[in-house]
């Protein structure tokens, strides 16, 4: 008997017309539309969503924790990247 | 038999099917072979009772003696119930329930979608939202079918030996009887040579993705409709019944 282990899959779901997909969580599966079927079982049994998608994990390509200090930290100290030097004209509710 | 006993008769066994396929689904519980398989199955499980107890309280409304869904699932013998025998059959190994679920569900969704468009309002809009669960569980176990058919020589052979013991099981779902014709004629309800026909070429080509021969059985059982049931089915009732049997009334 043949006992290879499932792949892991990461679950996305839309949870309204208009809304991104957002990360849910992962699942096991032996193939593509096996892990749809288990993402839809496990993850919008209660209306969650609208639409899904699963991706195998191994085709992620993730940052490193290790590096994080190179990767996000110059980013702290840059705040003028954040648009809070504007002057909102009087009576402009949005921007 | 008057059009208002033939409604009553066949939305009961459309409800002794949910049921007992759901109980048979539930003793599954806790014995799923993968943690995704096990949600899956719960969900189909409840499905199932859920549309049993639609069917239920709609058969209560219709006969009109005050019983409820519950009287119907838990106060009735085993001879009462009207359901398949293929519903019935005992859940085995996972390709059993492959199959069994496969034979009927492919069955049942046909019969749903013939009867969203009967006479009968109720029946009508049970069936709309029974139709769409139903239509996802086939595509669930159809799925299941190809890959264990069409994956190693022992699940091959597994499944095969499956299907062979439970097609003689299949024929029951296309022999009409008074109930049939009434509904049919009455409240145009489902045609079953239209159905059996749809329902052939459907399972046909599960298991030609399968790679499952269409067993050579001719023999078919019947009698789940008229109450004769196979051994196993006392079983059941007398489990899923145990605690309204002991403790009469008894309530959350």
């Amino acid at each position: 008997m043949q006992n290879k282990e499932w792949a892991l899959y990461e679950v996305f779901i839309r949870t309204r017309a208009g809304l991104s997909h957002r990360h849910a969580g992962s699942l096991h599966a032996a193939d593509d539309q096996m892990a749809l079927d288990y993402a839809r079982d496990t993850y919008t049994r209660r209306s969650e969503g609208v639409s899904l998608w699963v991706v195998r994990s191994d085709q992620i390509v993730a940052s490193d924790p290790a590096e994080s200090a190179a990767f996000f930290e110059p980013a702290e100290d840059k705040i003028y990247r954040h648009p809070t030097f504007y002057e909102i004209p009087d009576g402009v509710e949005n921007l | 038999m008057t059009k208002d006993e033939a409604l009553l008769a066949y939305t009961l066994r459309l409800g002794d099917n949910a049921l007992i396929l759901g109980q048979r689904l539930i003793e599954l519980v806790a014995a799923g072979p993968e943690l995704e398989e096990e949600l899956a199955n719960a969900n189909f499980a409840l499905d199932f009772i859920g549309q049993a107890r639609m069917f239920y309280s709609y058969a209560g409304e219709i006969e009109g003696k005050g019983r409820c869904e519950d009287d119907f699932a838990f106060l009735r013998d085993d001879r009462e119930f009207a359901n398949f025998l293929l519903v019935e059959q005992p859940n085995g190994h996972f390709g059993d329930v492959i199959v069994r679920q496969v034979l009927f569900d492919s069955f049942y969704g046909l019969q749903l979608e013939a009867l969203t468009k009967c006479k009968d309002k109720r029946l009508a809009e049970i069936a709309v939202r029974a139709g769409k669960e139903i239509c996802y569980h086939l595509r669930h176990t159809s799925q299941w079918l190809v890959r264990l058919g069409d994956g190693t020589a022992e699940s091959h052979a597994r499944a095969t030996e499956a299907l062979g013991r439970l097609w003689r099981y299949a024929g029951e779902m296309f022999a009409g009887d008074e109930v049939d014709i009434i509904l049919q004629s009455a409240f145009d309800g489902p045609d079953l040579e239209t159905i059996e026909a749809q329902w052939s070429l459907k399972v046909a080509a599960i298991l030609d993705d399968a790679t499952l021969a269409i067993p050579d059985e001719k023999w078919i059982i019947g009698g789940g409709r008229q109450g004769h049931h196979s051994e196993s089915m006392g079983f059941l009732v007398a489990e899923m019944q145990f605690l309204q049997r002991a403790y009469a009334g008894a309530t959350w």
